[in-house]
């Protein structure tokens, strides 16, 4: 690269990426169909602002690569890559003006045209575009150039402003069941998007926490840090106290959708707690986990369901066996795997995960299970008069079930059971040399895991009334992998992280159904390229994962000098 | 290299004290057994035995099936031949996973997407040739212009999924390349529903293909035979690209070892680049061919023949090309063939609900009595 014209090719190759990037969105129909979303009302729409966010990151991107320390020459290259960007997508809007895209594209639509032209005509519109994007070149590369905490502060503002637009069908519903942050919900927001006073407020509340945030949260951290161990000890437990309390109001305060959300979340939770034995404990890659759900499933629904009419046990005689039935196949089906391997062990898993799926789906064991038509008429769980049928109720029992698993799975972590998983997990041939029985240990965890996922499967069944074999498929396995991975694998508060992160937010957005998982897999990709550990990682793996990287070490250093001032 | 790592059995006592040079052969003998008898643990014994118990009702199912004389040497035909087109799809799929299994030592698990995303773009292509009556016209050459594109968007999708989302990832421990595969192969598999709409689209019929053959009772439907050969052709070139070509060889030297091959003067990222332009173009291909024997298109149609081929080719042992292709064209043959055969004569309802379940089971067996699949040795080594 020759020094001076180095300096725009680099930006513009990022603006070329970029300006793909809004084109496919666009194409997708992602701005279309947002663009009847406000963040705030009557001015600025999500699919604007999703557009928008390609343009600056890519700009900032261009900033922060330029070589050489010249302001002057980043904001050059900035402001290059928001014009490139632009200008590819003013190609693409060109294109779609005198050619019929929408033959193959179906998005292409002359609404999406309209909009990307801000309803101008074609000329004015892709100028008004080139503009725009090199204005936000420029902006973003001013961005870049301020300091570190003007950064965080205008970044965290301008985040908080997007999500609470994002989220205001959920919120404002919520807000609205109480009396006094009704007051708020009406001041905050229009009937669609952030009311600009609201909007105001909020940019300059959130703005103004982070920043002070930032110049005392040491200093209170060090106060902290400073008190004598007791008075630590009770600070936490006042905060657990509290955490504890919140998670019993929980779905009172948030209302019937939302616990809805929170039941399924929390059989996540126990579902990512047993794979987190397997896979983060013991590094037993396990793809066919879900048949263990599928068998504590149909467990309860055989004993308890009086449509097949075998038994008509209750719930609670019945999980006993749910539970016993999904160690025992834990064991059965952990026999034939032993002596494999790594992705050969994955894919043997998976295979039995599909083995299940397709016998209970078959006709011919129908009699016994039900087929296509599942099981239907669970019986609801009760204790004594008490039914637990509505999502509000069943939370309670999805969370004394996540505590008692978490519980486990958390003193088994540093039992000598754990320890032996770990060392397998780390190199099973020394493990074996160590003493360690690999057998054993290796049944051990699959019929532990396969166990809690029985539990959850029980409740599951329960939940819903009914069991088809639909719904155990292999893509259920391979949720709950990401969900523990996601979180950081072997560690507990991260699989709750992750579960919250992966189950509860797609559903939470579930009027962007159309996108959901095009999302989740996007994010699955930049999570793996850029934190590779997860959200909340054991402190033995992040140790691990960033031992052999100096240079990310040193980026975060660098990111946070306020730290090594 | 000699050593097969997979097929190793905890190996304690027995094997060291063979080695101890000559002795009396009753000593050694007693030696053997006794090392037999300490390797054979209590789940070996329970795992031949359920092996034995499969393969007895297979046997007998098979024997009752034929002795009830329900299918004719026609029907048999039928399904052989349409479990060698089926199986020869499998195989040229496999063939993606296996070379990129056999050089990165990743499963891809958005290769499905990359086998979607080349037919349904050129099912535009053909729908466009249809209406306008050059496919009828000209045949041979349309279908030379769908197999062209759908094997350059194949390619053009593998190499960008190589260059965004694996390549940073080289040395990230082995879990997370494979979420970020996941995270790729949705994020695929929603942009094509984006882009193209959620539809099943059919495929517009050729004329040429359609219509049989006769052989006396036998009989070949022509797209059935087309598939069959076009794959072979397919394989046969790829085969001969990777063992004769000197790309080839830099391909497989690199595959072997990453570090001599890059100190050999090979460009280790560049033969990375090719292996997964190969894999794309042999999806691309495969996508077509699918398209021609299942009439249509849809944005999840890569999944479940993703998964298929991934079987296959850890059936044929994964790492190995040939082996791909053996075991796709097994497993095609044993889905079609074995709910007829085996399950028939057991008297179970509805055998061919259960066909994928033997397809599992067969993948199952293979990985418990031969860990390092059917022709899989060479790569054993650094596997696990």
């Amino acid at each position: 690269m020759q020094p001076g014209f180095g300096l725009w090719q680099s930006g513009m190759k990022i603006g070329l990426i970029a300006g793909g990037v809004a084109v496919l969105i666009s194409l997708i129909g992602m701005v279309e169909a947002f663009s009847q979303r406000f963040i705030i009302s009557e001015g600025i729409t999500l699919g604007q602002t999703l557009l928008l966010t390609v343009g600056l990151f890519a700009s900032y991107q261009a900033a922060r690569k330029t070589p050489g320390p010249r302001p002057f020459g980043r904001l050059a290259n900035a402001a290059a890559a928001g014009l490139t960007a632009a200008a590819v997508l003013g190609f693409f809007i060109f294109l779609g003006g005198h050619l019929n895209l929408r033959k193959v594209f179906i998005n292409a639509s002359p609404l999406l045209f309209k909009l990307l032209t801000f309803e101008q005509e074609l000329g004015p519109g892709i100028c008004l575009l080139l503009g725009i994007g090199a204005a936000g070149g420029i902006v973003a590369g001013l961005f870049f150039l301020a300091s570190p905490r003007v950064r965080k502060t205008l970044g965290a503002a301008c985040g908080a402003l997007v999500a609470m637009g994002v989220l205001q069908d959920l919120l404002a519903p919520t807000f609205a069941l109480w009396g006094p942050l009704a007051v708020i919900n009406d001041w905050l927001y229009e009937v669609n998007g952030l009311s600009l006073g609201g909007a105001v407020f909020l940019f300059a509340g959130i703005g103004s926490a982070t920043h002070l945030w930032g110049r005392k949260g040491p200093a209170i951290q060090r106060a902290f840090g400073r008190m004598s161990p007791a008075r630590q000890k009770t600070v936490r437990l006042s905060g657990w106290l509290l955490v504890a309390l919140l998670l019993l109001v929980l779905p009172q305060i948030l209302g019937l959708f939302l616990s809805e959300v929170l039941t399924i979340v929390g059989l996540y939770v126990l579902l990512g707690l047993g794979l987190n034995i397997v896979v983060g404990y013991a590094g037993l890659l396990d793809l066919g986990y879900v048949a263990f759900f599928a068998i504590g499933s149909y467990t309860i629904a055989l004993l308890t369901s009086p449509e097949l009419g075998f038994f008509s046990l209750s719930f609670w005689t019945a999980l006993p066996f749910a539970i016993l039935f999904g160690v025992l196949f834990g064991v059965l089906l952990g026999i034939p795997v032993l002596k494999m391997r790594g992705d050969y062990l994955a894919i043997a898993t998976l295979g039995f995960g599909e083995i299940i799926r397709i016998l209970v789906l078959s006709d011919f064991l129908r009699p016994w299970l039900g087929g296509a038509q599942g099981v239907g008429k669970i019986p609801k769980i009760a204790i004594g008069a008490m039914e637990f049928g509505t999502p509000q109720e069943i939370y309670y029992l999805i969370l004394a079930g996540c505590l008692v698993v978490g519980f486990i799975s958390y003193r088994l972590r540093d039992s000598r059971l754990g320890r032996a998983w770990m060392a397998l997990r780390e190199d099973e041939d020394v493990a074996q040399a160590m003493g360690i029985n690999l057998v054993s240990t290796k049944l051990l965890a699959f019929a532990t895991g396969a166990g809690f996922s029985a539990l959850s499967g029980a409740i599951f069944a329960t939940k819903l009334g009914s069991v088809y074999p639909h719904s155990f498929n292999v893509m259920i396995s391979i949720n709950i992998l990401c969900v523990i991975i996601v979180g950081g694998m072997g560690s507990i508060p991260g699989v709750i992280l992750g579960a919250v992160a992966l189950v509860g937010l797609p559903e939470l957005l579930r009027e962007f159904a159309e996108y959901r998982l095009l999302v989740y897999g996007a994010v699955l990709v930049a999570m793996m390229l850029l934190r590779p550990e997860g959200l909340w990682p054991e402190a033995v793996r992040r140790r691990e994962l960033h031992e052999e990287e100096p240079e990310e070490a040193e980026a975060k250093t660098a990111s946070s000098p306020d730290r090594s001032r | 290299m000699g050593v097969i790592y997979g097929n190793l059995s905890p190996s304690r006592g027995g094997g060291v004290a063979n080695r101890g040079g000559p002795r009396p052969t009753a000593e050694r003998k007693e030696m053997n057994l006794k090392g037999w008898r300490e390797r054979i643990t209590v789940t070996d014994f329970l795992m031949w035995v359920t092996g034995g118990a499969i393969l007895l009702l297979i046997v007998w199912g098979s024997a009752a099936t034929l002795a009830s004389g329900r299918y004719q040497g026609h029907h048999w035909f039928d399904f052989v031949v349409f479990g060698l087109a089926q199986g020869s799809i499998y195989a040229l799929i496999a063939m993606g996973y296996t070379m990129v299994y056999g050089i990165l030592r990743m499963i891809n698990f958005a290769h499905s997407e990359v086998f979607m995303g080349g037919p349904y773009t050129a099912y535009f292509v053909a729908a466009a040739f249809a209406s306008s009556g050059f496919l009828d016209r000209h045949p041979v050459l349309s279908l030379a212009v769908v197999f062209i594109v759908s094997m350059a968007v194949s390619t053009l999708i593998a190499v960008l999924l190589e260059r965004v989302a694996y390549r940073p990832l080289r040395n990230a421990p082995r879990l997370v390349p494979l979420i970020t595969a996941i995270g790729a192969s949705f994020f695929l598999q929603y942009t094509f529903r984006g882009l193209y709409g959620s539809g099943f689209q059919a495929y517009p019929v050729v004329k040429i293909l359609e219509g049989q053959w006769l052989l006396g009772d036998f009989r070949i439907l022509k797209f059935q035979a087309v598939v069959i050969i076009a794959a072979a052709l397919l394989m046969a070139g790829l085969y001969l690209f990777v063992q004769r070509t000197r790309v080839g060889k830099a391909i497989r030297a690199v595959s072997e070892d990453q570090e001599a091959s890059s100190l050999m003067g090979i460009s280790t990222d560049r033969m990375i680049v090719t292996t997964f332009v190969i894999g794309g173009m042999s999806a691309g291909a495969a996508g077509v061919l699918y398209a021609l024997m299942f009439k249509q298109v849809h944005f999840f149609m890569g999944f479940i023949p993703g998964i298929k081929a991934f079987t296959a080719a850890v059936l044929g042992g994964i790492g190995n090309i040939p082996g791909a292709m053996l075991g796709g064209i097994f497993l095609g043959l044993v889905e079609s063939v074995g709910p007829s055969l085996f399950l028939d004569g057991l008297g179970i309802v509805a055998p061919y609900q259960l066909k994928d379940a033997i397809a599992f089971t067969m993948l199952v067996l293979v990985l418990i009595f031969r860990p390092t699949g059917l022709l899989g040795e060479r790569l054993a080594v650094k596997k696990a």
